[in-house]
């Protein structure tokens, strides 16, 4: 425990632990003292110079994200001073900010908007000095508007953090500016955690948001939709409701709404996912080939794919829940509906932006079709809501659509990292011990660290696992293996910080605190359902019975290959 | 050798870089930290324009700047390392030479990198540390968490060579006058601290007799002084620059500091890079826009990440007062 002491702001006592700065205690304590530039998953720059505050006995402005309370301090949120020092810094970060308000992942609910009009900021002060800067795509996922960047440098430390430090400062005479790497050995892997670091929305997954309603205007097709188990905890954020409100039902009528034809559950390809990585497991575990690592994180896979090329044979050749659920609807639900397959769309809602990449992977594709046609993220989604005046807080919930609709437990806590190790050990467990005595919760998984590992006694063997987010980690994973390849014998990694909880699409902010509350939630879902394991989930059975009935068909649904990248993202 | 410390403060000896910090402090803080691995670095960096005095002190008395740093590593103990941190010029003049009266001691050249920033004493750790060279969050201070994370003394080349003479005993409380500009007598002068920048001037025949102002305290970031002020000792960086008034264009000088301080600073603050830039907009518009500048150097000067920012009010705001009418 850390020693309380007491500290006074504008005059109220308040006790905090000592070695907190003076912003993180104002924020606990519902202080509003306005920052940009600070994101609790980051280390400190004070770069923006709005936090300022003063303190008694104390001269000057202090910038309080960087400034660590003493026993005793007073601490002014507001005065004369603070308040002008404020509107002058707001005026200068307008300065190299070119809005476009309309088109903004903060979606009006913007920091820059709400102070500029609490401080009285004139915006057009000084003019856009960024005008003509330019904007740069990544791929099928992300897209950079540098004439929007207030030069925070929070994308970059993002990056470096749970990506590839693929961002980078290049360094100038007059000015330097964020650009992507020039390295060839630095890519893009499109987690997207660098929408969710800007504070002035100058990233952005691509079409957003203009391209959210193509899936809607296709002609003469059945629109399918289906949403990953992350997005029902974390859509109502949108719509002022609180992290991780369960919004499952209400989401299904609200798509609906849309004019969607069906609706399906991604959990309940999650639950495909599982069987068929447990027995990869298993399988690797029976012959001793060596670690399993997951592969429905499509940073992940690509991470390898460009940078241990020499481990792809470790990946499991599953494919992720939105790809089997895809290929199941185009396949064995068109057929059962007599439907031809080229006439279904399908669109999937995906707490990612790397999702908008892996649907185009050649490797997906099924009889020339592939799986999933679009993908939306959770910002887009609620995008769409709004647009067409679709209110989350008063929708009478509906049913998902059967038969892909029911998901076990295990496919829901995919959304959380660790929940993916979970399910399928839930599974391989029960198939290893003939189903005697399943355990169903490895509570050692769970939680927000970045390095989970565990021991997990299944019969006479000791499975050694490790759970990862963000890539720095999976890095050093990946370096152990090198040096002791039996290290462990399962690998999960998610590139984004709690998982897909915190993907790239999620709603704005994310933070730890908010991630816990989706991650609680997906568990809370769990707990409550009926079946726990995705094996003896009835849909999964019926279906492997009915049509996964070979080695084949199973292949041809539920597997995919890998191969060595190349730097993809590359400009001149 | 052990009483140094004492002798550093009974000689008041301040910090030589501009900041004027007490020099026996500073090394009784790095001394008390109780960790076995400490660092020490020579700044011999001088990036302010017209500043010659470190070069002529590594010219003309290089042993007694490292006689300094030894004192300093035997202070300190075993498990600590000395850097001098040198302009590339400085490096590629004086390295071969200091290289020689190193000898076997571990003090080893490190070449400057970066901006005009890259000398501040946060940059250096970092710049030798093969960071980008930007001033980092204090604290903790250099003292505590300097260089590759450990208690770092940091001193500017004088005040190492002021060491030296105190630990002999030469101390006479002098200290170095870079002199440069429109004058006939230019050059580094070793003179006492107290004495007015007038006699300074007067004394080292630099006293014009025709109208003209000063920038003392360092080329870039000093403060413009007129006649009336030059009862005073000099106080900042050891420099003093003179301008014919009749014979220089205000803007095309104020346009060269804040393009100096554009192109210098790290552009990591938002009044540093932002407020330099509209600054010189309005200077290369010669545009005296009394609401806005004002804004500016308040911004400047109250709420900057390092120093700079201050130090760019000092210069700038100096010169539009005292200059322009």
């Amino acid at each position: 425990m850390k020693k309380e002491v007491q500290i006074f702001f504008n005059g109220k006592k308040i006790s905090a632990k000592k070695g907190q700065t003076i912003l993180e205690v104002a924020q606990e304590n519902g202080i509003e003292i306005p920052s940009l530039c600070y994101h609790s998953d980051l280390e400190t720059k004070a770069s923006c110079r709005l936090c300022l505050v003063e303190i008694k006995g104390k001269k000057g402005l202090m910038a309080s994200c960087a400034t660590k309370i003493e026993a005793g301090m007073e601490i002014i949120t507001d005065s004369p001073k603070i308040k002008r020092a404020r509107k002058i810094n707001l005026e200068l970060l307008f300065s190299q900010h070119c809005e476009e308000c309309f088109d903004c992942v903060w979606n009006f609910d913007c920091r820059l908007l709400e102070l500029a009009k609490e401080y009285g900021v004139e915006k057009t002060r000084f003019q856009d000095r960024k005008k003509g800067y330019p904007c740069y795509q990544f791929g099928p996922a992300i897209f950079f508007d540098s004439s929007k960047c207030v030069d925070c440098r929070n994308c970059i430390d993002a990056c470096e953090k749970f990506g590839t430090g693929f961002l980078e400062l290049e360094g100038r005479g007059d000015f330097t500016r964020v650009i992507p790497s020039k390295n060839p050995k630095k890519d893009c892997i499109y987690c997207g955690q660098c929408i969710l670091h800007c504070p002035v929305g100058a990233f952005e997954a691509v079409g957003e948001f203009e391209e959210v309603e193509k899936p809607l205007q296709e002609k003469d097709k059945i629109v399918v939709f289906q949403f990953a188990p992350a997005i029902r905890v974390s859509l109502g954020e949108e719509f002022g409701l609180a992290p991780g409100s369960v919004l499952t039902g209400q989401i299904t009528a609200g798509i609906k709404k849309l004019g969607a034809n069906y609706v399906f559950d991604t959990s309940v390809g999650a639950d495909f996912t599982t069987t068929e990585e447990a027995a990869e497991l298993i399988e690797k575990i029976q012959s001793n080939k060596g670690p399993c690592f997951s592969s429905c994180c499509p940073s992940w896979v690509k991470f390898v794919e460009l940078y241990y090329p020499e481990f792809i044979p470790h990946l499991a050749t599953t494919r992720s829940p939105q790809t089997i659920l895809g290929g199941l609807i185009k396949t064995y639900w068109a057929e059962k509906e007599n439907i031809d397959p080229q006439k279904i769309v399908v669109v999937s809602i995906m707490p990612c932006t790397a999702k908008k990449y892996e649907i185009r992977r050649p490797e997906l594709k099924i009889e020339g079709l592939a799986p999933v046609d679009y993908v939306l993220t959770t910002r887009e989604l609620a995008w769409l809501f709004k647009k067409h005046q679709i209110n989350l807080e008063n929708i009478k919930p509906e049913k998902l659509d059967n038969p892909l609709g029911s998901a076990s437990g295990a496919g829901v806590i995919y959304g959380a990292t660790g929940g993916v190790a979970e399910s399928a050990l839930r599974t391989a467990y029960a198939k290893m011990r003939g189903g005697e005595n399943p355990k169903i919760e490895f509570k050692e998984l769970r939680g927000q660290k970045g390095i989970k590992k565990a021991e997990i006694k299944l019969g006479s063997q000791k499975l050694k696992i490790a759970v990862v987010t963000g890539l720095v980690n999976a890095r050093q994973m990946m370096e152990e293996v090198k040096r002791n390849p039996a290290a462990f014998c399962a690998l999960e990694v998610m590139a984004c910080p709690g998982g897909c909880v915190g993907g790239g699409g999620q709603p704005l902010p994310t933070d730890g605190k908010i991630r816990e509350a989706r991650a609680k939630s997906l568990y809370s879902i769990d707990t409550a359902e009926e079946v726990r394991m995705a094996h003896e989930n009835p849909v999964v059975k019926k279906i492997y019975k009915e049509f996964l009935a070979d080695k084949e068909i199973i292949h041809k649904i539920c597997h995919t290959s890998y191969s060595p990248k190349k730097k993809e993202v590359r400009f001149e | 050798m052990t009483n140094i410390i004492e002798k550093l403060k009974k000689s008041k000896l301040t910090g030589k870089s501009g900041s004027g910090f007490p020099t026996g402090l500073k090394w009784e803080t790095v001394k008390k930290e109780k960790v076995k691995k400490k660092y020490i670095i020579c700044n011999a960096s001088e990036g302010e324009p017209q500043v010659k005095k470190d070069g002529y002190i590594l010219q003309n008395f290089p042993e007694e700047v490292i006689n300094g740093i030894k004192i300093a590593l035997k202070t300190l103990g075993k498990g600590t390392t000395a850097y001098i941190y040198l302009r590339k010029d400085y490096y590629q003049k004086f390295g071969p030479k200091l290289k020689k009266l190193i000898g076997k001691f571990p003090i080893k050249l490190s070449k400057k990198t970066g901006p005009y920033i890259g000398g501040e004493e946060t940059a250096i750790c970092n710049a030798i540390e093969e960071k980008r060279p930007e001033p980092r969050l204090k604290p903790p201070f250099p003292t505590q968490k300097g260089l590759f994370g450990c208690p770092t003394l940091i001193n500017n080349v004088e005040t190492f060579y002021y060491v030296s003479q105190i630990a002999k005993g030469k101390y006479k409380k002098t200290r170095f006058y870079s002199i440069e500009g429109d004058i006939e007598n230019k050059g580094v002068f070793e003179l006492p601290a107290d004495w007015t920048i007038e006699k300074v001037l007067k004394e080292t025949k630099n006293y014009p007799d025709f109208d003209f102002f000063v920038k003392s305290g360092g080329g870039a970031v000093g403060e413009i002084l007129l006649k009336k002020d030059f009862k005073k000792p000099l106080s900042g960086a050891g420099s003093l620059i003179i301008f014919n008034r009749k014979k220089t264009n205000i803007f095309s000088l104020l346009k060269e500091w804040i393009d100096f301080f554009h192109e210098g600073n790290c552009d990591k603050c938002v009044p540093c890079r932002e407020g330099v830039f509209r600054l010189k907009e309005l200077i290369e518009q010669k545009k005296i826009d009394k609401k806005t500048m004002d804004d500016l150097f308040f911004v400047l000067s109250e709420t900057s990440f390092c120093a700079l920012g201050k130090g760019v009010f000092t210069s700038i705001h100096s010169a539009i007062k005292k200059l322009i009418k």
